[in-house]
């Protein structure tokens, strides 16, 4: 958390209009989601993926974010992350 | 930064108001909705400066091209596709822009403001397709992650701007240049996550159609399409078109980074494709030319013809640049097919139109697909390659059409 907090220090979210319109599904661990992938990308990435990754799909995508992406998502929070996307907008 | 420019942003139901239920019914269309309880349906929106287009995501904006648009040879400037990798896009001050040029394999670095490139160098302008590599992806089964675009993820613009070669050539290139590399100014959010850099093949960077573009369909590039200057690979996928280049290096060994050697790749021998032999792996090869499609754009799937008169199909087809020779139309859900007349040739890297005309002899379902060839020899597929990524979707498209 301290690293995304310097990270963060660095930036100003450049959010575009229209993407608060964006709403998730309620469940444990859509907070996290919000800020975490909400960081980099709006939320939309994630119902427009709606059905179509199973649980090693979503993982594949939500490890890609943190290795290939550089996402500072430490592993509690990637293990909440990937349940909440599972079970929200699985296959 | 994006939201202090004020967008403009329209509403769906205002969009319904001004333009009817035909915008919503093509924006459906190009995005091949599918309907699904957790789906959101794609709404259109408004960039500055743009038609309202189908979005796909917000942030960074990625926004298709509903097809209603593609009746013209050239697609207009601001209904064109946008796509970006990074939410950081710098509106840049052409003042303080300069396009800086270097690497290990040269001698000479350069740099140049836009005034320098405009006229120390021949200006060209070549008419081109930019196709996203991913255009299509919403039609693979089984689905594939990622942007779902539609059909819309393309544009056909007359590019106008300077060869990179006749550029390069002022920084004496060294024998041992292997790739030329290229950045823009976006970037993402963090500074961990790797910068979008694009890298060539020297042979391609050469080429006489690779250009460094600064006008659009006569008009300086606007933002979103790269502002001030971009790069032009007419015949290769739209992934190579760095927006708001900045940097272009010349190097000896190849480029190293996500975008090249783990994202934009293709499995190996499955596509008929142009080599990057740089940037081969043992399993994997990254996306280079464009493969032959084609798109019907005046008749949906399910449309009702009330009459037994003749129904007139257009389309577009489209290659890497070896120029198309055919399309070919069936409407008994291929048993057989009839040629359709090619409309004008604006270039060989340009789509072309198409026209077919049939009068259907009886009341009844008509299954009407589009086959194009190239002169490369290939066809289009009744299947499309199946791949990770979910890119170069060319299946001949089939729609049903309902004679009542």
């Amino acid at each position: 958390m301290r690293r995304l907090c310097l990270l963060l220090a660095f930036f100003v979210s450049p959010a575009m209009a229209g993407e608060e319109s964006v709403r998730l599904k309620d469940g444990e661990g859509k907070d996290k989601v919000i800020t975490q992938c909400g960081l980099c990308h709006s939320l939309d990435y994630i119902p427009l993926n709606a059905n179509i990754m199973d649980k090693a799909g979503w993982e594949k995508t939500v490890n890609k974010m943190i290795k290939g992406m550089g996402a500072p998502i430490e592993d509690g929070d990637k293990k909440i992350i990937i349940d909440y996307l599972v079970s929200h907008y699985g296959r | 930064m994006m939201n202090r420019r004020g967008f403009i942003k329209k509403t769906v139901a205002s969009l319904v108001a001004l333009s009817g239920w035909s915008v919503l019914q093509h924006a459906a269309l190009a995005a091949n909705l599918v309907a699904t309880d957790s789906k959101e349906s794609p709404i259109l929106d408004t960039l500055e400066g743009k038609k309202p287009l189908i979005k796909q995501t917000f942030r960074p904006p990625n926004y298709e091209t509903p097809i209603n648009y593609f009746d013209t040879a050239f697609t207009p400037t601001d209904a064109f596709f946008v796509r970006y990798h990074h939410a950081q896009i710098p509106e840049i001050d052409v003042k303080d822009w300069r396009l800086h040029i270097g690497g290990d394999a040269l001698s000479k670095p350069l740099e140049f403001t836009l005034e320098q490139l405009r006229h120390e160098f021949e200006t060209v302008e070549i008419a081109a397709l930019c196709l996203c590599a991913g255009n299509r992806r919403s039609l693979f089964q089984p689905p594939v992650a990622g942007v779902q675009w539609g059909s819309g993820a393309m544009g056909n613009a007359r590019w106008r701007g300077v060869r990179l070669r006749d550029v390069l050539a002022r920084a004496n290139i060294d024998k041992t240049a292997l790739e030329v590399r290229f950045d823009g100014a976006d970037s993402g959010i963090l500074r961990t996550t790797p910068d979008f850099i694009k890298s060539l093949p020297l042979a391609k960077a050469l080429d006489e159609n690779t250009l460094i573009a600064f006008e659009m369909n006569g008009e300086p590039l606007p933002h979103w399409h790269g502002f001030p200057v971009r790069l032009i690979v007419a015949g290769w996928v739209a992934t190579y078109w760095i927006k708001h280049l900045n940097a272009i290096n010349v190097l000896s060994k190849p480029a190293n980074n996500f975008w090249m050697q783990t994202a934009y790749r293709l499995p190996k021998d499955k596509f008929n494709a142009e080599q990057c032999d740089s940037q081969v792996s043992e399993i994997t090869v990254p996306i280079t030319d464009i493969v032959v499609n084609s798109l019907i754009t005046n008749l949906t799937d399910g449309q009702l013809i009330t009459a037994l008169k003749p129904v007139e199909l257009k389309g577009l087809a489209w290659d890497a640049g070896d120029g198309i020779t055919g399309v070919e139309i069936s409407t008994d859900a291929g048993n057989s097919w009839q040629s359709a007349a090619l409309m004008q040739n604006h270039g060989r890297f340009s789509w072309r139109h198409w026209r077919y005309s049939f009068t259907p002899k009886a009341a009844g379902e008509y299954a009407v697909m589009a086959r194009a060839s190239s002169h490369s020899g290939m066809t289009q597929p009744l299947v499309a390659v199946a791949n990770p990524s979910g890119y170069h979707h060319n299946a001949v498209q089939k729609i049903t059409i309902k004679v009542v």
